[in-house]
């Protein structure tokens, strides 16, 4: 197992290397001159000759990025000259609003989608089967930005039952953010829940289908025990899998849903960040999503190998 | 063995229900496209103040935006950049995926270097990284296709290469090898024409997901030109309306699910067929 955990972390490193390659070139695709676009029309020549010192942009492009990588190293993503702070601050005020609604949404997903796959498989052809499967496959073509919309103007706007939108840190308001909350989460989960319920559902019947479920039945145990205790627990392993793309998806899904239900997030920081042409904010955002995405698929691959032996030998 | 014995692919595919409907659906929104101008009754970029957040009905079916555009002829004119951006950007993130898999199923020295840059880009949730792009090269047609291509070519790399791996060492292609063809040789001509499958139902699905990452971000604010008619910027104007028209985003969000819905069930359609071996049971 350390052999495994070694190995497993240690790939985690030219991933990342990758990753501050391409954010660091994010700024050299910007069309002519960052620096200038960056300070807009009414920026002196000499003010755009310190920026550019400033951000190192007229050093050689080697020397630019072992900067880049070794200010990434130290945690330094540079500053943001809109917000007038550094952008790792930055990224910190707004960060608890995006892991709050990824959380939640995930929690939506995996509560929708886990028991619709096993039921949808327990009960395989039945209406319930072609039913929950028909939704599903709707649940993945509907956009979750558009239901979002349509869950603001149902329940917002007609019934009046939750917020149209606003956000409330759950720290300090739990009962508000969780009425804030309620929306965002569904339509943000909805999606995944689609996803995850294909998923254990095709486990599950992988599962139904073995000698082990077959000698359990029969030996005589109750249908019901049979697949909801023996052939539930191995179906639900590959699923942990797949929580981690979901976990990629619903961030980047977040950074939408933050825009349609005015939640100060880091979506909302970066599209804003991207109106000002404020680029290292922009950098910052993608570089912390990147990492958050590729250390919960590092965490999911360690859990999978804990839960699962065979993993490790492979 | 006769037709009647064993159907061929297309035949099989024909009968595939699937297959048949996300045709179908497709190709309305195809003629759509084509017939834009024909069958739109009124002309979507022209704002006529008068006639703001008019309800569906006679005059305007679909009702008015905010602007006063027919909500009905956007939607026909959003298939367009819809169908432009998702066809363009199948067609290059195939052409680089096979590029890309194919050297790195090939080139073992190469393979490691390649697959750790595309595990890299894979690394970004795909619609951050295309929001990224966006912002540096600005809002565009040919910018959101280069920005949404870039962002999904890895997956048909990777796909292409797994593909390469598992038929490279196959007896016929040793055979190949022996009679004295060049790697290059045996790739197109030998091993190619077997990632048609899985090439074909990877292209539907990413075609699905460039139809819907185009109108996010137009829908964000940075994809199309907000002037151009497209679902995402309509879907967009309709969000500070919801309040008081809730018809200007319900449509076009329709077309882009029923858009999607097409996709999927001809990429499961083509799966089932073309790849049984990953047929969903």
């Amino acid at each position: 197992m350390t052999a495994y955990v070694v190995r497993r972390i240690l790939a985690v490193i030219p991933v990342m290397a990758v990753v501050v390659t391409i954010v660091f070139l994010l700024i050299h695709l910007i069309p002519g001159d960052p620096v200038s676009v960056m300070l807009g029309p009414d920026a002196t020549s000499a003010q755009i000759q310190a920026t550019r010192a400033a951000l190192g942009l007229d050093r050689p492009l080697h020397e630019q990025l072992f900067t880049f990588y070794g200010r990434v190293l130290r945690g330094d993503l540079g500053h943001s000259y809109f917000l007038d702070r550094p952008v790792t601050r930055a990224l910190a005020e707004r960060a608890e609003p995006t892991i709050v609604l990824t959380l939640c949404a995930l929690l939506v997903a995996m509560v929708i989608g886990v028991p619709s796959g096993i039921v949808a498989a327990a009960h395989r052809g039945s209406w319930w089967d072609r039913g929950l499967m028909l939704i599903s496959l709707l649940g993945v073509c509907i956009p979750g930005f558009w239901l979002s919309l349509n869950f603001i103007f149902l329940f917002a706007v007609r019934l009046g039952w939750l917020p149209a939108a606003g956000y409330a840190s759950i720290l300090s308001e739990p009962r508000a953010a969780l009425t804030y909350m309620v929306l965002p989460a569904v339509s943000l989960g909805f999606n995944q829940s689609a996803l995850i319920a294909r998923i254990a559902r095709s486990c599950m019947l992988d599962v139904l289908g073995q000698d082990y479920i077959r000698t359990a039945r029969a030996k005589g145990l109750h249908p019901r025990a049979v697949t909801y205790v023996h052939a539930f627990r191995n179906a639900l392993v590959p699923v942990v899998a797949v929580i981690g793309i979901t976990t990629a998806i619903l961030i980047g899904g977040a950074v939408i849903t933050e825009i349609v239900f005015n939640i100060p997030g880091l979506g909302r920081l970066i599209i804003s960040a991207i109106l000002r042409r404020d680029y290292p904010v922009v950098q910052g955002v993608v570089l912390v999503t990147a990492a958050a995405y590729v250390l919960i698929n590092l965490m999911v691959d360690l859990l999978y190998a804990f839960i699962d032996p065979r993993i490790r030998y492979e | 063995m006769s037709d009647r014995a064993r159907p061929t692919w297309w035949r099989r595919l024909l009968r595939h229900p699937g297959v048949v409907a996300g045709a179908a659906l497709l190709l309305v929104f195809v003629l759509a496209a084509f017939l834009a101008d024909v069958v739109s009754t009124h002309n979507p970029t022209r704002l006529v103040p008068g006639s703001r957040l008019l309800p569906p009905g006679a005059g305007h079916v679909l009702g008015t935006d905010e602007f006063g555009r027919d909500v009905y002829s956007l939607v026909v004119h959003g298939s367009r950049v819809s169908l432009l951006v998702g066809v363009t950007t199948m067609l290059l993130t195939t052409l680089g995926g096979v590029l890309v898999g194919l050297l790195a199923g090939f080139n073992r020295r190469l393979d490691t270097l390649i697959m750790r840059l595309m595990d890299g880009m894979m690394a970004f949730p795909a619609i951050l990284l295309a929001i990224a792009l966006m912002a540096a090269r600005g809002p565009g047609v040919w910018n959101v296709i280069v920005a949404l291509s870039v962002v999904y070519m890895p997956r048909t790399a990777i796909l292409i290469r797994s593909t390469v791996l598992g038929i490279r060492d196959l007896d016929y292609v040793q055979a190949a090898r022996a009679l004295g063809r060049r790697d290059l040789a045996i790739a197109f001509r030998h091993i190619l024409p077997n990632c048609v499958g899985p090439m074909l139902v990877q292209g539907s699905f990413i075609f699905a997901y460039a139809i819907l990452a185009e109108a996010i971000l137009g829908f964000l604010g940075v994809g199309v030109p907000p002037y151009v008619p497209s679902w995402g910027n309509v879907i967009a104007s309709g969000k500070n309306v919801i309040r008081e028209a809730f018809w200007v985003s319900l449509c076009p969000g329709v077309a882009l699910t029923l858009a999607g819905l097409s996709l999927n069930l001809l990429g499961d359609g083509l799966r089932d067929v073309l790849d049984p071996r990953l047929r969903v049971q």
